[in-house]
């Protein structure tokens, strides 16, 4: 396949993609209606009909891979197969047609799915209330940070100004705290991959304000410390958030809160199958224990005691108000489908499968590959190392993934954890056969031999893709963020007025 | 070219200096552009301000990391070599001559002192490496 | 049972646990402490069969009013426009809705692509230089531009019109709560003594909340004057007949794109779309695209500047934002090329026309005035009523119409008030509709709900 040209190279003057009406009502003068200086001149949109607007983006699918083609490992991303029930109810006119501010009365099976999904959330992790509001998991550590910053503030306790961090932590981990005036404090992983608790114990003090900690961690280890760790915490008066990325291993059978976590996040667009959409949208629900659930986000659902559902705002202690209504209603739908859908069996069967998926991956690649971290198990991910790749013949993680796209499979996510070197990170999930995995390892397998007798095959992968390695660093200092050509007629061109 | 001169000290943060009477110049050593790979933004500091020993002055980047960048020696900044900022694979082509990043009045010589020498940051950028 | 999401067999799970030398599942559990593994299911109701849950769903979902079966004259933030049906057909194939982040570019040229065309299209509506890969919605992106301009200016107070969308204004509070900048709310009036050498930007919605028109150039030079960022919220749909922010030199500009594409979805998932001046591009958050070559010359796609976030540089990044709505703004490219020029300007058109048209007829009916008279408005408009608003939009919601929203919750001085938006959807019929069953409402008084 040639390359797609941009839509604006097919536009011709005069043409148009959409049946619009006519106007049915008396017309005015625009330059009364709106004031003749408020007016454009020129709106620089491209003109193509229906037929170039479906082939165009038609042609740009097929040069997308996706969890629909194949297999795609993204570490800590969680990509398991998104099902279409899930896309029939969320279209349901009765909840897409819905307008946020419509007349509660008028909204009552929204509402109802709502509360019950955030019973089903707590229920899952262990917790007391679950907001649905926050758009994305960093957007949910970003509110734990802050309600874990008025939480200690109410009690006076105004000096714990910092939150603190493992070196494997996700970037949005100490991003968000950060965000949120705490200072960062980075602890190191031990010898094992997790977290130090000597590391910890010197790093708590009256300044805590919180650990964040990700469990099963980024190198896909469960923090078998973790009572230790969150009773340290609380000893040293901070709170434990947990970062619920990896929550897919946990399913049915462990729960952070019974482990000591006050508060985490869910990631819906990967445990709980809503479509990434090619980078959103998520929700990042976040369920609290009753310590902080006077400071979720306005408005929270609630139930009255006759069983109408309400939008309550009339929360003091509340953060106040973070998204512009409740959060991603329609992903929601999609997550309590999801959820009725398994049911209390099911979600175990998820966990089951996940662990199941990854340990096999994870024994079957254990001789050609270093494992990082080397313990009996793992959970949910296994994490490589191309380490021995990279001494012998300069092979690093990156062109291991390259090659991984000649063969027609999504490269596992590369160079994270931080502390793990030339880290090729692999997620099954529970949704992939033992088939497909089999097919994958062979690949992995195939491509290891190759590291060793033909390195430039690596090293100049992919071959088979709609393009090869692209030129990153012409990317950032030749910046082209949007086609200029489009703006070239326009009067109003702005491309000169910048510095 | 060497890629540790003699003629030069180390920082541990990857940083060399050029002592010159009072001056200092500085940039980043070989191995650390190495590390980097292609540069594509450097940010250095207003001439004039007074930076501390180890106070971080400006940064590097490539397209997937980030490098703070950190004065070896107290000083006032006495020239900044702006002339790279759109020509930033200086630094990579040429780190030890026009990929120079600043030039400071050394406020105590002594700190010199902290600094290693060639054969040194060799070693320790071996032992570093990954 | 066999679930239909999960794949493998008894056969395969007694397989794979032999490979991995397991005698049996529960040695995966291992690192576990026995203490914390669960000794029963999780309190979930029983799995349901695809039939029954669509049923049930499909109850829950009957119990909503929407706008298939009530005419919708709400507004505020979010809209009932056209959505031609190309736009949920393409953007809902699994090859874009199935695909995470484009972190391997070979890969995702499709997704990246899109992406670029959509920043050309949001620079394209607003005349600014630069757009990032979208926000959650246009809430957090007014906050995150309000953090950009007291990060690139230097300054800790943020000036913000109170006409700006109320929820928008308590998100901003929030953000600025957590980051300790100072938040300052002013009216229209009150504006000139309050913007100073303190603050770090000026925030102003056009059309405001309330539907109006301001002189934005005015406010622009307010802020520039005192060296202040100027941050414009807008309608995009209003952008396909108003002077672009650039021509009254708006630094940012942010807004609500669920207009251009989305379904109401009863307020999400939305798409903030972000625009700004280029000398800003390093302190801009969120994912940015870029093109470039590849090895053999072919031009391509990636993302680019990735040195400003998240993971690259953890607690400096210019933003914690990650995940963004990439499906939702390829939804608006599909839709901004489908409406393309001509279709943009008759949407935006017709909205106009009816929105004047119905607050004619409205403000015709005794006791019924327009709260804005004189100012110029878009598509929407407040109305002040003799019946308080909230007896009317009960009764009315009877009818089937949701007749707006009611004004004396976010203003003092508006417990009478109404706010309506008319678009393209509504017919001339629909607001002859609305007008009749009004004019009986208040015929009726304000005798009972």
């Amino acid at each position: 396949m040639n390359s797609e040209p941009l839509i604006f190279e097919k536009s011709r003057a005069g043409r148009i993609g959409a049946n619009l009406p006519q106007c049915d009502v008396p017309e005015q003068d625009i330059v009364e209606l709106l004031g003749g200086d408020n007016l454009r001149s020129m709106l620089p949109l491209p003109e193509v009909s229906e037929l170039d607007v479906v082939r165009h983006f038609t042609h740009l699918s097929h040069r997308n891979y996706s969890i629909d083609e194949g297999l795609y490992p993204l570490g800590s991303c969680t990509m398991k197969y998104n099902p279409r029930i899930n896309e029939k109810t969320a279209s349901l006119p009765g909840f897409a047609a819905l307008h946020p501010l419509q007349p509660v009365e008028t909204a009552q099976g929204a509402l109802q799915l709502v509360y019950e999904l955030q019973g089903m959330l707590a229920s899952i992790c262990g917790m007391d209330a679950t907001t649905i509001q926050p758009s994305a998991g960093a957007h949910g550590e970003l509110l734990a940070m802050m309600m874990i910053r008025a939480y200690h503030r109410d009690r006076g306790d105004t000096a714990r100004t910092t939150v603190v961090i493992p070196d494997s932590a996700h970037g949005t981990n100490p991003a968000s705290a950060a965000t949120c005036g705490f200072r960062v404090k980075s602890i190191p992983s031990n010898q094992k991959g997790c977290t130090d608790l000597n590391a910890l114990r010197n790093a708590l003090g009256p300044d805590t304000a919180a650990l964040m900690l990700t469990n099963p961690n980024t190198v896909g280890l469960f923090e078998s410390d973790i009572l230790e760790i969150c009773s340290l915490v609380h000893e040293a008066g901070g709170l434990v958030y947990c970062d619920g990325a990896n929550m897919n291993a946990m399913l049915g059978i462990t729960r952070p809160g019974d482990m000591g976590f006050d508060v985490m996040h869910f990631n819906l667009h990967k445990t709980f199958s809503t479509p990434h959409g090619g980078g959103g949208p998520g929700c990042g629900a976040v369920s609290v224990k009753k310590c902080l659930e006077p400071y979720l986000p306005i408005p929270v659902v609630t139930r009255s005691d006759e069983g109408t559902y309400l939008l309550d705002e009339n929360r003091p202690c509340s953060i106040g108000r973070i998204h512009s209504f409740y959060g991603a209603f329609l992903i929601a739908v999609r997550a309590y489908t999801y959820i009725r859908t398994l049911g209390a069996s099911g979600v175990r069967a998820v966990g089951e499968n996940a662990l199941l998926n990854a340990n096999y991956v994870r024994a079957r690649l254990s001789k050609a590959y270093d494992i990082a971290y080397n313990s009996p198990v793992c959970m949910h991910e296994v994490v490589l190392s191309a380490a021995r790749q990279k001494q012998a013949n300069g092979i690093r993680a990156l062109d291991i993934s390259k090659r991984l796209m000649d063969y027609g499979v999504h490269p596992p996510t590369n160079y994270f954890p931080l502390i793990v070197p030339e880290a090729l990170m692999i997620e099954p999930t529970e949704t992939e056969s033992k088939q497909t995995l089999d097919e994958f390892i062979d690949i992995m397998l195939k491509i290891a031999k190759e590291a060793a007798e033909e390195p430039e095959l690596l090293r100049t992968a992919p071959h088979s893709t709609l393009v090869s390695r692209l030129d990153e660093t012409m990317a950032v200092k030749n910046l082209d963020l949007r086609y200029e050509a489009l703006f070239a007629g326009s009067p109003h061109s702005t491309v000169e007025s910048s510095s | 070219m060497s890629t540790t001169p003699d003629n030069l000290l180390y920082s541990k943060s990857h940083e060399w200096v050029k002592v010159e009477g009072e001056f200092a110049t500085i940039g980043i050593t070989h191995h650390a552009q190495a590390e980097l790979g292609d540069i594509t933004y450097l940010e250095l500091p207003e001439v004039g301000r007074v930076l501390q020993e180890e106070e971080q002055f400006g940064e590097v980047e490539s397209v997937k990391a980030v490098s703070e960048l950190f004065c070896p020696v107290s000083g006032e900044v006495v020239e900044a070599n702006t002339g790279i900022l759109n020509s930033t694979e200086v630094i990579n082509e040429d780190p030890y001559e026009q990929g120079w990043l600043i030039k400071v009045r050394v406020a105590d010589k002594e700190e010199l002192a902290a600094l290693l020498n060639a054969g040194d940051y060799e070693k320790f950028a071996g032992q570093e490496g990954h | 049972m066999t679930l239909g999401y999960i794949s493998n067999t008894d056969t395969d799970r007694q397989e794979m646990l032999q490979a991995i030398g397991a005698g049996r599942f529960e040695d995966l559990l291992e690192p576990i402490p026995s203490s914390i593994r669960m000794t029963h299911l999780p309190e979930l109701p029983p799995a349901m069969a695809e039939n029954d849950l669509y049923r049930h769903l499909s109850s829950l979902a009957a119990l909503n009013a929407h706008a298939e079966t009530h005419l919708c004259f709400l507004g505020a933030g979010i809209y009932d426009h056209f959505r031609p049906a190309v736009v949920a057909s393409l953007a809902s194939r699994g090859e874009f809705a199935t695909a995470y982040t484009p972190y391997q570019p070979e890969m995702s040229q499709g997704m990246l692509q899109a992406v670029y065309e959509y920043q050309t299209l949001i620079c394209a509506l607003t005349g600014m230089d630069i757009s990032n890969a979208s926000m959650y919605d246009a809430a957090t992106g007014l906050a995150e531009s309000a953090l950009m301009s007291a990060h690139i200016q230097h300054r800790d107070e943020i000036v913000v019109l109170n006409n700006l969308h109320p929820h928008y204004r308590q998100v901003i509070q929030t953000y600025l709560e957590a980051t300790g900048l100072k938040y300052r709310e002013v009216s229209e009036s009150d504006v000139d003594g309050v913007v100073n050498s303190n603050t770090a930007s000026v925030i102003v919605q056009n059309p405001t909340f309330m539907g109006t028109l301001l002189d934005m150039q005015k406010y622009s030079d307010l802020a520039h004057a005192c060296g202040a960022l100027f941050i414009v919220s807008v309608d995009p749909v209003s952008l396909a007949l108003l002077k672009p922010p650039s021509e009254y030199d708006a630094d940012i500009v942010v807004g609500e794109g669920q207009s251009l594409g989305s379904p109401m979805g009863f307020g999400g998932p939305l798409l903030g779309f972000f625009a700004c001046k280029k000398q800003f591009v390093r302190s801009f958050p969120g994912r940015i695209v870029g093109a470039t070559l590849d090895l053999e010359g072919r031009r391509g796609y990636t993302m680019t500047l990735r040195t400003r976030e998240q993971d690259i540089r953890r607690e400096k990044a210019t933003s914690n934002i990650c995940t963004n709505q990439a499906l939702l703004a390829l939804a608006a490219t599909i839709h901004l090329c489908a409406l393309g020029k001509n279709g943009m300007r008759q949407t935006a058109l017709l909205s106009l026309q009816k929105a004047h048209y119905a607050c004619s007829q409205i403000c015709s009916l005794p006791g019924v005035t327009h709260a804005d008279e004189g100012r110029l408005f878009f598509k929407e408009f407040a109305v002040r009523l003799p019946v308080s608003p909230e007896t009317v939009i009960a009764k009315m919601a009877r009818k089937k119409i949701l007749a707006g929203l009611a004004l004396g919750k976010y203003y003092d001085g508006y417990s009478d008030a109404l706010l309506i938006a008319v678009t393209e959807n509504r017919t001339k019929e629909d607001i002859d509709r609305y007008t009749t069953e009004l004019a009986g409402i208040l015929k009726e008084g304000t005798t009972g709900v």
